[in-house]
């Protein structure tokens, strides 16, 4: 006679559970559209929008007096207008803080007959663009005064990046998203489905654990998790799309894992409060799509008002997102996205548990 | 032992009720090993509380119940392997064919995958065995339900409404197979509320309504104890009724299509209609099931 551990069962069981449920979901096309296909066409989407939009003028610094510039915007105001925008500073310091918040393109300096600019290259575009005005500048003010004078020099500086452009926090948001959006639904659909068709009691009759079938549902949302992660990252860093990984990127693997975790959690809970996979469905749309809005996901939190600073420190999401965001794009430490990380796995416990407590079988 | 084990199931005194409601209201029977039991009764009996908590899936709220000599609540994994539980034909993984989760559904019973397809050959689905069972066929998907119920060879076996939804032929095909099950040695415990299916399979019944008990016996014998009257009818025209009323006592009724005379001797009445060269479209028929329903409970059978 067999008997069952308590918590887990036999590996078998767990294997074939695992693959029964991994070969249904690879078979739902409307799972697969809606879990990577609609997703990575949003970041198709919005990573092509943000990135069309970055073609216009160069905003540019001028800190204590440029001759050099002042001579090139006189002779052809209308040309270089269409170019650039200049404001003027006497603050070096904040000028070069504003090229690294990405609010202006270069700062520009002369000492004598060095101009001295100070870019970003977090838009590599936009970089090219400042040498090759710049550069340009000189030259002309060179060939206006061959012979007089020892000739102008063009120093270019690189201001350290710490502005994010549009595709480094569109990825993470919209990833995210989509994670979030999967472990959600699939935990409240499958719980709400399986108690319907009653696979669940069928389960509960057979001498298998109940941690065999939680893991083996868990291990399918972190493997689609791990998909989704690794379909965008594939294509947000297609040159055209142009996101650069931090060196620590790899630490956004277990920050996916655990915000699966947790958004499973959210879907456990309302699973066990609905009846019908259309009230699930509903219920978790209600959850996870003002979140998408509020958690930094679709819209950028640091462009996002005060009000939704404030209330995004309530939003699961947000630390799925920032914490991405962190090791992902903003070139943070791995260390970095540990709060996140301890701030999902908690609200997985606290849900979890609640879940176990109004857990149903039936439906009656 | 099995074989030492002289009953599957004994139940004594169940209650359980939802709320105000009584479900079960003090149930009692017992199920011999080898034995096709029916409890039967139209829908609200009861008698799907009844099976639920003999399968272990409800606690009841009073009473005794063993089951193969094992109390079944709470879960208990030493029971689960040895009992067989078909619900609806609609328990599967979703996307899966029929061999995938017969397959499935015997590795969680850690048994082999060739027995499982033998299981599917014994059900009559090995053609379909690639079909996924969202595309069965109402039959097929109910036979799917019991070879996942019967793939790891259980002692005891619930089926709850089995042929509900089924149509005539498919019904028959099915209960073929329910036979076979128990031929071969199973002990069946089935709920119907089909009257006939249950006179056809079961070796007892137990005929249930508003959570009780009514009567428990084999159904002939329950068809039998009422002593209701054999119903012989023939074409009309052949015998004037007020003749027939004369010859024979017993309720004479001719509706222009049919000459019918209700009566507890039926030998004499067949003797006088073949007499009278009167047997065109002869018709007997005794008792049914739904007579004892109705001798028990004063109302018509309604499932």
């Amino acid at each position: 006679m067999r008997g069952i551990p308590p918590l887990l069962g036999s590996p078998l069981a767990l294997r074939s559970l695992s693959r029964a449920m991994f070969v249904g979901f690879v078979r739902d096309r409307a799972a697969l559209v809606f879990s990577i296909l609609i997703p990575v066409l949003f970041l198709a989407l919005f990573g092509s929008i943000y990135k069309s939009t970055d073609a216009a003028k160069i905003s540019v610094i001028e800190v204590g007096r440029v001759a050099l510039l002042d001579q090139a915007e006189a002779a052809a105001p209308a040309q270089l207008g269409r170019i650039m925008t200049v404001s003027r500073s006497t603050d070096l310091a904040a000028a070069l803080d504003a090229v690294r918040k990405g609010s202006d393109d270069a700062a520009v300096q002369q000492h004598g007959h060095t101009l001295v600019v100070h870019y970003s290259i977090a838009d590599q575009t936009t970089a090219g663009i400042v040498q090759a005005v710049f550069s340009s500048i000189v030259q002309q003010a060179d060939a206006a005064a061959a012979g007089r004078t020892g000739g102008y020099q063009l120093t270019a500086s690189q201001v350290e990046d710490k502005s994010l452009q549009p595709i480094q926090y569109i990825a993470p948001g919209l990833l995210g998203w989509a994670i979030a959006s999967g472990g959600a639904f699939g935990a409240a659909i499958t719980l709400v489905s399986w108690r319907q068709t009653k696979l669940l009691r069928r389960l509960r009759l057979a001498p298998v654990s109940v941690g065999s079938v939680v893991l083996a549902r868990v291990g399918l949302s972190l493997v689609l998790a791990l998909v989704q992660l690794a379909v965008f990252l594939a294509i947000a860093t297609l040159p055209y799309f142009g996101l650069r990984l931090s060196a620590d990127w790899w630490m956004a693997i277990p920050v996916v894992l655990c915000g699966t975790l947790a958004f499973m959690s959210i879907g456990l809970l309302v699973g066990a409060f609905t009846t019908s996979q259309q009230a699930a469905t509903a219920i978790a749309n209600v959850i996870i799509l003002p979140m998408a809005f509020l958690g930094g996901a679709f819209v950028p939190l640091d462009f996002a008002p005060a009000w939704i600073r404030d209330v995004s420190y309530a939003m699961p999401l947000r630390y799925l997102v920032t914490g991405m965001q962190n090791v992902m794009a903003r070139g943070e430490g791995a260390a970095s996205a540990l709060p996140a990380i301890g701030i999902l796995l908690a609200l997985a416990a606290v849900l979890t548990a609640i879940s176990v407590r109004v857990f149903r079988w039936d439906s009656v | 032992m099995v074989t030492a084990m002289p009953t599957a199931i004994s139940v004594r005194g169940l209650r359980k009720s939802y709320g105000p409601v009584l479900a079960v209201t003090g149930v009692s029977f017992d199920v011999e090993v080898g034995e096709f039991f029916g409890i039967l009764g139209p829908n609200g009996a009861g008698k799907t509380t009844t099976l639920e908590i003999v399968e272990g899936l409800r606690e009841p709220d009073d009473g005794e119940l063993t089951v193969l000599g094992l109390t079944p609540w709470p879960r208990n994994p030493a029971l689960l392997p040895r009992i067989g539980v078909q619900l609806q034909a609609s328990s599967f993984f979703e996307r899966l064919t029929a061999r995938e989760q017969i397959r499935t559904f015997a590795s969680l019973y850690g048994v082999p995958a060739g027995r499982a397809d033998g299981m599917l050959d014994t059900v009559g689905l090995t053609e379909s065995a690639n079909v996924r069972a969202e595309k069965l066929s109402g039959g097929q998907a109910q036979r799917l339900s019991i070879a996942c119920a019967l793939v790891h060879d259980p002692e005891l076996v619930f089926l709850d409404e089995p042929t509900g939804a089924l149509d005539p032929q498919a019904r028959r095909n099915l209960w073929d197979l329910l036979r076979q099950i128990n031929a071969d040695g199973r002990t069946v415990v089935l709920t119907t509320h089909h009257m006939d299916e249950a006179e056809t399979l079961c070796d007892r019944v137990a005929i249930m309504d508003h959570g009780a008990i009514l009567q428990l016996g084999a159904p002939a014998a329950l068809v039998r104890a009422i002593d209701s009257p054999v119903r012989i009818s023939v074409e009309s025209g052949q015998l004037p009724a007020a003749d027939a009323r004369l010859l024979w006592p017993g309720a004479v009724t001719d509706d222009g299509v049919s000459l019918t005379i209700a009566t507890r001797e039926p030998a004499p009445v067949l003797a006088g209609l073949a007499d009278r060269r009167a047997l065109a479209g002869l018709r007997v028929q005794g008792a049914t099931l739904e007579d004892v329903f109705l001798e028990l409970t004063g109302r018509e059978y309604r499932a």
